[in-house]
C-alpha cells in the first residue's frame, strides 16, 4: 500500500522514578495519548499543572481513522495553540450534499454565518492531528510523555490512585492524586474498575478505504443512498490533505470482513465509483461495525473517564473525537481549580453531569443517523425510501434525510453551574451555551472574541454611554479589577463600539458581538474557562457576579 | 395543547374513503406500502405537530398487537 505519511517512532526513556525504584505521587496522570489525552495534557500545562501521560504504544494513530474535525474541537485546539496548524494542513469545508441514486436530494451548509475565526469543519488524517498534538506537548516542560508505558492495574486509595505500569524495563508503580482515563473505546481502565459500557451494536458493516489519487471532486461531504456504483447500499466521500480521499461503502451485515478487506475486493468497488480509468492507490483499508455505548457516569472517585473510554458513537456525524475533546475542555479547568484548593471536589461531578448530557445527545443523533442509513425493519426501510423519494420535489422531506447530523457542541441547559437568566435576552447565548465567535479589535489589531476567552473566567462588560458615567463606570471597573486580582483566574474586557482607550477593550466595530450576544449598554456576560456561558445580566451587579462565580465553581 | 380531532370532519365521508381506495388501484402490495408511507409523511408534515401525530399513532396502534 502507498504511504503519504511516515509514522514517527517515539522512544521509550525510563522515567527517573522507574530507574531509581522510587514511587512518586503526581497531581495528574493521563492514561492514553490519543486526541483526548493529549488535549487534556496541553490544557493542564496551560494552567500550570504538571501532568504525566502514559501510552501503551510508541507512535500515533495507525491508519487514518477520524477525518472530520468540527469547529468546537478546533476552537479548543486553537485556545491551546495548535488549531492553526491543523487548519493550515487540513481541508476546510462546510457544504454537504446527499444523493439518492444519481440525483442530489439535499444540500446543507454547516456555517452559513460569516465572521468566525474557525471554520465549520476540516478534514485531516488522525495521524497528522496526533503528530501535531505530540509536537506541541513536547514543547512543554510540564508534560511528561511516556511511551511504551501500559497501565495494567489501577487501585483507588482514600486520597490517591496507584497504577502499575508495564514498560520495556519491567513493571513499576506510579501514584496520582487524580487519573484521567483516555485509553479509548476498549479502555482497560474501565475493565479494571468493572464498569459496564452499555448500548447498541448496529448490525451492519462498512468498508472504509483511504485512497491516494488526483481527483477534482470539490471539498465537500458527498453521501449517496443507493448510488449507481454501489446499488442498495450507501457510500460517502471526503477529501483529505495529500490527495488522500476517504471512501466509505456500506456492505451489510452478511459481508465477510476479512474477505472485504482484500485489495482484490476493494479495488473493483473503488473503480466502480471513480471510473475504471482513474488511477489510484490504496493507503489504508478497514471494515467496521459501529456501536453507540457509554458509561453511566464519567467520574469514579479519583478516576475520570474522557473520550472514547467514556462514550462511543458511530462515525456518521463525526461525533467521536469531536465530543472527546470537549470532555477534556470541560474537565481540565475544574480539576485545576480543585487541585489548587479553589473549588470543592464536588465540582468534578458537574463534569460527569454535563458531559453525560452531551454523550446522550451525541448517541441519540448518531443512533438516528444509523437507523436511517441501516433501517432495522422492513417498514423502517419503506419510510426511509419514501423520504428519499419525496425529498427530490418536496422541501419538507429534505429535512428528514439523515446521512449523519454533524457534530455540534452541547448546550448545558440544565447545569447547576449556570445562573438562570433574571433579565430578558434574545438569541442563542443562553446560560450553558458554548460562546460564539465575533470579530473584535484588540490593542489595535484585528482579532477574535474567542482569542480573548483564553482559559480563564472572562467577564464581558458592554460599555455604556456617557450618561451612565462613561463607558465603564469607575465602580464597575473597580469591582472587576478586584475580581481579576482575586483567587480565581479571571480577566475582564469592555466591549466598545469604537476605540475608547480602555485597557483590554474589545472594539466591536462591525457590531457582530453586540448582535450575537444581544448586548445593550451595561450588559454583562460571565463566561467559563471552557468558553461556555455561565451567567448574564442587563446591568452590572457585583454581588450577583460573585454569586454566579461561586455557583460556576461549585461553591 | 393541540389535540387529535376524532369527531367526524368530512363533508362527504364516502368520497374520501373512495379516494383512498382508488389511489391503490392496480398497485402491488409493495407499491401500496410505498404510497402509504409517502402519504403518511405528507400528512404528518401537513399536521406539523408531533403531539397530534403521537396521539394518532397511539390510537392507531390500539388493538394491533
Ligand atoms: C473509521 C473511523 C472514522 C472516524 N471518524 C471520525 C471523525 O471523522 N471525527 C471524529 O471526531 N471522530 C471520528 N472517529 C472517532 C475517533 O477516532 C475517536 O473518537 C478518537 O480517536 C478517540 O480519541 P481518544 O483519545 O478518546 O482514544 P484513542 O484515540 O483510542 O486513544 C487511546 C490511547 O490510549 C492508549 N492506551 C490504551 N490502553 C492503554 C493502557 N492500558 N495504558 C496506556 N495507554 C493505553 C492507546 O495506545 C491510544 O493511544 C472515527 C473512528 C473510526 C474508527
Amino acid at each position: 500500500m502507498h504511504a503519504t505519511f511516515s509514522y514517527p517512532k517515539y522512544s521509550f526513556t525510563p522515567s527517573e522514578e522507574q530507574r531509581t525504584g522510587t514511587v512518586r505521587r503526581h497531581p495528574v496522570v493521563v492514561i492514553g495519548a490519543g486526541p483526548v489525552g493529549l488535549t487534556a495534557a496541553l490544557d493542564f500545562a496551560r494552567k500550570g499543572v504538571p501532568v504525566v501521560v502514559l501510552d501503551a504504544e510508541d507512535t500515533v494513530s495507525v491508519g487514518s481513522r477520524a477525518v472530520c474535525y468540527a469547529k468546537r474541537a478546533l476552537e479548543v485546539w486553537d485556545r491551546l495553540g495548535v488549531g492553526q496548524r491543523m487548519i493550515d494542513k487540513g481541508v476546510v469545508w462546510k457544504i454537504g450534499k446527499v444523493f439518492n441514486g444519481d440525483r442530489m436530494v439535499y444540500q446543507f451548509d454547516l456555517l452559513p454565518e460569516p465572521d468566525h475565526k474557525i471554520p465549520a469543519f476540516i478534514n485531516l488524517q488522525q495521524y497528522y492531528l496526533e503528530d501535531f498534538l505530540v509536537t506541541e506537548a513536547r514543547k512543554s516542560e510540564l508534560i511528561d510523555l511516556r511511551w511504551l508505558s501500559r497501565v495494567i492495574s489501577a487501585k483507588q486509595e482514600a486520597d490517591h490512585v496507584v497504577l502499575q505500569v508495564e514498560t520495556p524495563d519491567g513493571v513499576h508503580a506510579v501514584e496520582a492524586d487524580w487519573v484521567i482515563a483516555c485509553d479509548g473505546a476498549k479502555s482497560s481502565v474501565r475493565k479494571m474498575l468493572g464498569l459496564e459500557f452499555q448500548g447498541e451494536v448496529f448490525k451492519d458493516r462498512f468498508l472504509i478505504a483511504d485512497v491516494v489519487m488526483k481527483a477534482d471532486f470539490p471539498a465537500e461531504r458527498w453521501f449517496w443512498f443507493d448510488p449507481p456504483f454501489h446499488r442498495k447500499q450507501s457510500a460517502l466521500l471526503h477529501m483529505q490533505p495529500d490527495n488522500v480521499w476517504r471512501l466509505d461503502f456500506q456492505l451489510g451485515w452478511d459481508a465477510d470482513p476479512e474477505e472485504e478487506k482484500k485489495p482484490e475486493r476493494v479495488i473493483p468497488r473503488v473503480q466502480a465509483m471513480l471510473g475504471a480509468d482513474t488511477p489510484f492507490e490504496l493507503e489504508w483499508v478497514s471494515v467496521y461495525t459501529f456501536q453507540c455505548r457509554r458509561l453511566e457516569r464519567f467520574r469514579h472517585g479519583r478516576i475520570l473517564f474522557a473520550g472514547d473510554s467514556a462514550h462511543q458513537v458511530s462515525p456518521f456525524g463525526a461525533r467521536g473525537a469531536n465530543s472527546g475533546v470537549p470532555d477534556a475542555d470541560n474537565l481540565v479547568w475544574k480539576l485545576a481549580l480543585v487541585l489548587d484548593g479553589k473549588a470543592p471536589d464536588s465540582l468534578l461531578d458537574s463534569y460527569s453531569d454535563e458531559r453525560v448530557t452531551a454523550a446522550k445527545e451525541n448517541i441519540l443523533n448518531s443512533t438516528r443517523s444509523t437507523d436511517f442509513i441501516t433501517p432495522k425493519s422492513e417498514m423502517s426501510r419503506v419510510f426511509r425510501d419514501a423520504v428519499l423519494e419525496l425529498a427530490v420535489d418536496q422541501p419538507f422531506a429534505r429535512s428528514l434525510v439523515n446521512s449523519g447530523r454533524l457534530s455540534t457542541p452541547t448546550t448545558y441547559t440544565d447545569s447547576p453551574l449556570n445562573t438562570p437568566d433574571s433579565d430578558a435576552f434574545a438569541g442563542r447565548m443562553v446560560p450553558g451555551a458554548p460562546a460564539t465567535d465575533a470579530p473584535v479589535e484588540r490593542d489595535g489589531h484585528a482579532g477574535w472574541l474567542m482569542e480573548a476567552l483564553d482559559g480563564r473566567f472572562t467577564v464581558l462588560y458592554a460599555a455604556a454611554g456617557d450618561e451612565m458615567g462613561g463607558p465603564v463606570p469607575a465602580e464597575v471597573a473597580e469591582a472587576l479589577d478586584g475580581l481579576a486580582a482575586g483567587p480565581l483566574p479571571l480577566a475582564w474586557h469592555a466591549v466598545t463600539e469604537r476605540r475608547r482607550g480602555i485597557a483590554g477593550e474589545l472594539v466591536d466595530s462591525a457590531g457582530r458581538l453586540r448582535e450575537r450576544y444581544d448586548l445593550t449598554p451595561g450588559s454583562v456576560y460571565l463566561i467559563r474557562p471552557d468558553q461556555h456561558i455561565a451567567a448574564r445580566w442587563r446591568r452590572f451587579d457585583a454581588d450577583a457576579l460573585s454569586a454566579a462565580l461561586n455557583r460556576a465553581t461549585g461553591r | 395543547m393541540a389535540k387529535l380531532m376524532t369527531e367526524q370532519r368530512f363533508a362527504s365521508p364516502d368520497d374520501v374513503y373512495q379516494l383512498l381506495i382508488d389511489s391503490h388501484r392496480d398497485l402491488t402490495p409493495d407499491q401500496s406500502t410505498r404510497l402509504n408511507a409517502k402519504l403518511i409523511l405528507l400528512l404528518a408534515n401537513h399536521i406539523g405537530d408531533a403531539e397530534v401525530l403521537a396521539e394518532a399513532l397511539r390510537v392507531a396502534r390500539q388493538g394491533v398487537e
